[in-house]
């Protein structure tokens, strides 16, 4: 492998995965498997912290560990609110089809 | 890097097509589920065990079983006609290849510049206890109220409107 610090490497795999998460969120018709991508990409940028935080200067701070922490919080509150909107969405408009959810109103 | 890294990586990308590549969405949300595990392998073989056990326990245990829930609540799990991919997928996946070639030509580019090696730097939870509830209580305070904030929207946004007509 070309890349040798243990670093370039799992931010080139965090990159993969956040790219896989993108593609995943424009490209899906299911609003699910949009919410799947998006949770994919904050992954992917909790692994960023991790790893920034445990190849940095000062690793005792913990400042990219707390990051991801919070992170992984707020992706869980995400997760309940966006699903929950799905849910709501779907008992409306009988549909998870996002191309066919083209209306601002009713 | 060692052989298991390879494999927790090849195992975590796998996981990640999976779940934005097959076509029926329970077998995305278990796939999922594989890519979150990976990542909390990741995260341990960074020497971050307390981030790697609230991965598992927040995102195997609570998020991928929310997103079964909705899956089997919304009846995403039939088979679809028209495709699982929207009109605009071509636009989609060039987007996304453009960042990724963004992303990795950064990396490489300042590969030389980052840090080889580093020691094992040594954390115990009690080290975290301290830090989440001296110097960062005032965002744990905070998103103990955003929880709390976003259980209860959930909860009213996804409840059954009886009188729909009134």
């Amino acid at each position: 492998m070309v890349v040798a610090s243990p670093l370039a490497a799992y931010l080139l795999v965090a990159a993969l995965l956040f790219a896989i998460g993108l593609a995943g969120a424009l490209t899906r018709r299911n609003a699910i498997l949009v919410l799947i991508g998006i949770e994919l990409m904050l992954n992917a940028a909790n692994l960023n912290f991790i790893a920034f935080w445990r190849y940095g200067p000062h690793p005792e701070a913990l400042t990219g560990m707390m990051f991801a922490i919070f992170s992984i919080a707020v992706a869980a509150a995400e997760a309940a609110v966006g699903l929950g909107l799905v849910i709501s969405i779907y008992r409306h408009a009988r549909t998870t089809d996002l191309d066919q959810m083209n209306r601002m109103k009713g | 890097m060692s052989f298991a890294f390879y494999l927790i990586v090849a195992l975590t990308l796998a996981g990640g097509l999976a779940a934005v590549l097959l076509r029926n969405t329970v077998h995305c949300a278990l796939a999922l589920t594989v890519a979150f595990a990976g990542l909390a392998l990741l995260f341990l073989g960074l020497d971050a065990q307390f981030a790697g056990f609230a991965q598992i326990l927040v995102y195997i245990g609570a998020v991928a079983i929310l997103v079964v829930f909705a899956i089997l609540l919304t009846r995403s799990s039939e088979a679809e006609q028209e495709g699982v991919f929207s009109k605009s997928w071509l636009v989609g996946l060039v987007i996304a290849a453009g960042v990724f070639a963004v992303l990795g030509w950064a990396v490489l580019a300042s590969a030389r510049a980052l840090p080889w090696q580093a020691a094992a730097p040594i954390v115990t939870v009690r080290d975290i206890g301290n830090v989440l509830v001296g110097r960062y209580v005032l965002p744990l305070e905070i998103v103990a109220l955003l929880l709390t904030a976003a259980t209860i929207g959930a909860v009213i946004v996804a409840l059954h409107e009886k009188e729909r007509t009134r």
